[in-house]
């Protein structure tokens, strides 16, 4: 008979791998560590039927395989919603697919151990082997915290480890510890709760040996919890009579089931800190203090908030544009290149027009992304974020929301999807679908290729207020920088008279409360910052290579097909013939010239000899030129005619009060799936119907080229506006309706939201456009 | 009734307090989420609890309390009563304030 705790088989022989959940409050450095514990080696995805945030990391320690999971950062482990019920179900390894979880590492500050204490008290109680992790032990000790590691370990029952997960101390240890553990098994947990609380839980927990313990407590000591939703719907209303009586027996012996859990655990907590921290006097003002003073300020505060916004945004203007041009650059090579070896045709046109243009459009706006989740993520980890919800609470307030709104909306500026999931941490129904509901008008990271494009090519580059200083200039203002910094909030004020018409109507009632810990600053770990970077470019990618892809060729074949393209192609073989013979003339020219020894001029750009036309070459570039004028307007027909062409015909009355052409609409139609896909739609029209001799192929240029039927430009500044204004307020963005409709649980939610989107957007789009060209000509 | 009524009046809750004022806990009102996340977060009777600065537009209001900061509306601070005898009043604290620069 063996009476050893699991692991049953010895460590070393193990052969599955171990599977360790990272629990811990939020502000704990929970994410640096699981980073520095798992490298880049982690997937994200999300638990089945919910928006919960699962996360796994890989990592091999010595022979041990270690899957490591990480729960959402949380305060206590007693369910209150769905969420909160799936990350206690997953610690309790109940979640069908996970398997079972060998060890719990409870992430606390090693700066607040009695605070933390509580819920690594509540993770002692799910019965897991646990290890207490106290992190940041560097700048605990840095504030005089003193813990003796060995009474600690003696009075709460589990190993402990001092991490710095920023600077890598004690990752070693931590490691040593999980082996010790999963070796030793677990050891007796200490007694918190009330004797009596414990015999009524074990007594309702006998009767059901295969649920874990754990659920019985949170039955017993939360009333109306989600925990005993879940076991009534289990076991039926003879359970629930029990779990009544259970209460009525604990309450008649005087006990406050509502409050008893939280002061048993803290008065716990005070013992143990007491006999095992020692701290030399504490600082009346730590430097949070005095960095708080300055940056929540009741004036520098808000200003600071609002240069913070301001910078970021021009910063990621100006500082991407060379990147943006080196990569269109290389788009250029790649299709000048792969089209060298492809025979003029459908296939040519496919990869050339339809894959490179079109997926190549849109890559480049990659550099984007990642500066922007440079910040976001900097901001996040530095503790900035929950100081700007705090000032930000009154404002959010008087729109009906709270500060909790804020963190949703603010990483909607990156992306709805991530945004609307990120509501679930708000507790009030009606402040939620409040939030789900306008978080799609905040400037998504989606609509910055089209903001970039549109800015750079049709917003005049004036510049105010420049200085000269260490041998550059310097531009403080920019009027591109202005546009786009009006276009990234312009969904944000919409959002204010929405937000209030909507609780009005559909939601009345009283706003959330607001209760959020402000952790104390810290430099951000470049590592969880990184890797968020990476994350989201790599999400970025994807969608690239599959939805967007996808449309991009669908939408080529739209407007390449049905047309007969064959007197286009003898017209492009006799150009490609004509140019072929002007070359060797100006060779024969050159030859001619050199037995001469005459000198000749350098071309200023390239560098290369220019060898003067003879009349010979004139006479033939006159006829390419007028070969290539006719090959224009063929394709232009050519597009006209197709598929795509016949539809953008139907909607043009639509859009043309917008100053859009045919092209426009449709490209702006197809890029329902995502509005990132006009990018590529645009680039494919406009190429298809585009000259492709032209040196300068890139969607900007083209557009610039672009004219209506009668020859007038066709992108001019008021149309570039009207196009970003509509960008900005419309809801082409099938993930985002598809979360909404995840989220409420009603398709009525992603219906109404796009209809309300897209009236708004045309109504802006036709404003902006009307007045605009009334005000520039 | 009137005893009550005289209670109230002598009743002093968080949001009350003066800038930099602290006070023991009394009691926090109710049995719903919020009441449960306050407790789970320490803010049990005995508690003390320092008040700091309000939000540049008046609301909310960071505490101090066991350790870390916890900004609460002024609607959830009157939730909390806190022992009217325990309170520390502000000059006490500015004293210190320039005791230590």
């Amino acid at each position: 008979m063996s009476v050893a705790a699991e692991p049953t088989s010895p460590l070393r022989e193990r052969k599955e791998s171990v599977r360790i959940a990272v629990v811990g409050n939020p502000n704990t450095g929970k994410s640096t560590l699981f980073n520095a514990l798992a490298g880049m080696n982690a997937r994200v995805g999300n638990y089945p039927g919910v928006t919960v945030e699962k996360k796994i990391g890989y990592a091999r320690w010595g022979d041990l395989k270690i899957e490591l999971v990480d729960l959402p950062g949380t305060y206590s482990l007693s369910p209150r919603s769905k969420d909160e019920l799936i990350a206690v179900e997953a610690l309790l390894g109940m979640l069908p697919g996970q398997g079972h979880i060998d060890l719990a590492l409870c992430v606390a500050d090693a700066g607040n151990l009695e605070r933390h204490l509580f819920l690594f008290s509540q993770v002692l109680d799910t019965g897991k082997p646990a290890i207490l992790v106290l992190n940041m032990a560097d700048s605990a000790e840095a504030a005089g915290i003193r813990i003796d590691a060995k009474a600690l370990e003696g009075a709460i029952g589990a190993s402990v480890v001092f991490t710095s997960a920023n600077s890598g101390r004690g990752l070693d240890d931590l490691k040593e510890a999980v082996q010790l553990t999963l070796e030793k098994g677990k050891r007796e947990a200490p007694p918190v709760l009330p004797r009596n609380v414990v015999e009524e839980i074990r007594e309702l927990s006998a009767e059901h040996a295969e649920i874990p313990y754990y659920l019985f407590e949170r039955a017993v000591l939360d009333e109306k919890g989600e925990t005993e939703k879940f076991l009534a719907s289990k076991f039926g209303s003879r359970f629930e009579e029990t779990l009544r009586s259970a209460r009525a027996r604990l309450t008649g012996a005087g006990i406050d089931l509502a409050s008893i859990e939280a002061e048993s655990r803290f008065a716990w907590a005070q013992k143990v800190t007491s006999q095992v921290v020692t701290q030399k006097e504490r600082p009346e003002r730590t430097l949070t203090d005095r960095i708080d003073g300055v940056l929540t300020h009741w004036l520098v505060g808000p200003l600071v908030f609002l240069v913070t916004m301001f910078v970021v945004f021009q910063t990621i203007f100006t500082w991407a544009t060379p990147i943006i041009e080196f990569l269109e650059g290389i788009q250029g090579i790649v299709g000048d290149f792969v089209g060298g070896f492809l025979p003029a045709g459908a296939l040519h046109s496919l990869v050339v027009d339809g894959v490179i243009g079109g997926v190549g459009s849109f890559v480049v706006f990659l550099p984007q992304i990642a500066l922007l989740f440079l910040f976001i993520g900097a901001l996040e980890d530095s503790g900035y974020m929950p100081r700007a919800a705090y000032m930000m609470d009154r404002l959010m307030s008087s729109v009906g929301l709270s500060g909790k709104s804020f963190l949703p909306l603010m990483s909607s500026f990156a992306c709805a999807v991530p945004g609307v999931m990120a509501t679930r941490t708000i507790d009030t129904y009606r402040d939620r679908m409040l939030t789900i509901l306008i978080a799609p008008l905040m400037s998504c990271s989606a609509r910055l290729p089209v903001y970039v494009l549109f800015v750079e090519a049709f917003v005049p580059d004036r510049r105010y207020l420049e200085f000269e200083a260490f041998g550059t200039n310097w531009t403080l203002l920019g009027l591109q920088g202005i546009v786009m910094f009006a276009m990234v909030w312009l969904g944000a004020f919409v959002a204010i008279p929405v937000a209030a018409i909507l609780r009005w109507t559909f939601f009345r009632g009283q706003s959330a409360p607001f209760v959020m810990e402000l952790p104390q600053y810290r430099l951000p770990s470049w590592r969880v910052v990184l890797a968020r970077v990476y994350e989201q470019c790599q999400a970025f990618v994807v969608r690239a290579g599959t939805l967007i892809f996808a449309t991009t060729i669908v939408i080529w074949a739209l407007g390449y097909f049905p047309a007969d393209r064959s007197s286009l192609l003898s017209f492009e073989r006799r150009i490609e013939q004509l140019d072929e013979e002007i070359e060797t003339l100006r060779d024969a020219e050159k030859a001619r010239l050199v037995k001469e020894g005459a000198k000749f001029e350098l071309d200023p750009e390239t560098g290369e000899e220019i060898v003067p036309n003879t009349p010979a070459i004139d006479e033939k570039l006159a006829a390419m030129e007028s070969l290539e004028a006719n090959a224009n307007e063929l394709r232009a027909e050519l597009l006209e005619q197709s598929f795509l062409g016949r539809a953008g015909h139907v909607i043009e009355p639509v859009v043309e009060p917008l100053g859009w052409d045919w092209r426009i609409g449709v490209a702006t139609i197809a890029s329902f799936p995502a509005r990132e896909v006009i990018i590529g739609t645009l680039g494919t029209i406009f190429s298809l119907g585009g000259d492709v001799d032209e040196s300068d192929t890139s969607l900007r240029a083209e557009l610039d080229r672009a004219t209506h039927d009668d020859g007038r430009k066709l992108v001019t500044l008021p149309v570039a506006l009207s196009i970003m204004v509509f960008f900005a307020l419309c809801a082409q963005c099938a993930s985002t309706l598809m979360v909404v409709y995840r989220e409420t649980g009603s398709w009525r939610w992603p219906v109404f939201c796009f209809v309300y989107m897209t009236a708004l957007a045309y109504v802006g789009a036709l404003l902006t456009y009307q007045i605009g060209s009334r005000l520039l000509g | 009734m009137l005893l009550t009524s005289v209670e109230n009046s002598e009743r002093l809750t968080l949001d009350a307090l003066p800038r930099n004022a602290s006070a023991t806990i009394v009691r926090v009102e109710g049995d719903d989420a919020v009441a449960r996340r306050l407790r789970e977060m320490g803010l049990l009777p005995g508690q003390t609890v320092r008040r700091g600065r309000a939000a540049p537009l008046g609301d909310p209001v960071v505490f101090f309390v066991r350790g870390f900061r916890l900004a609460l509306r002024r609607s959830e601070a009157r939730r909390i009563a806190v022992d009217r005898a325990s309170l520390v009043s502000a000059s006490d604290d500015s004293r210190l304030d320039e005791r230590i620069g």
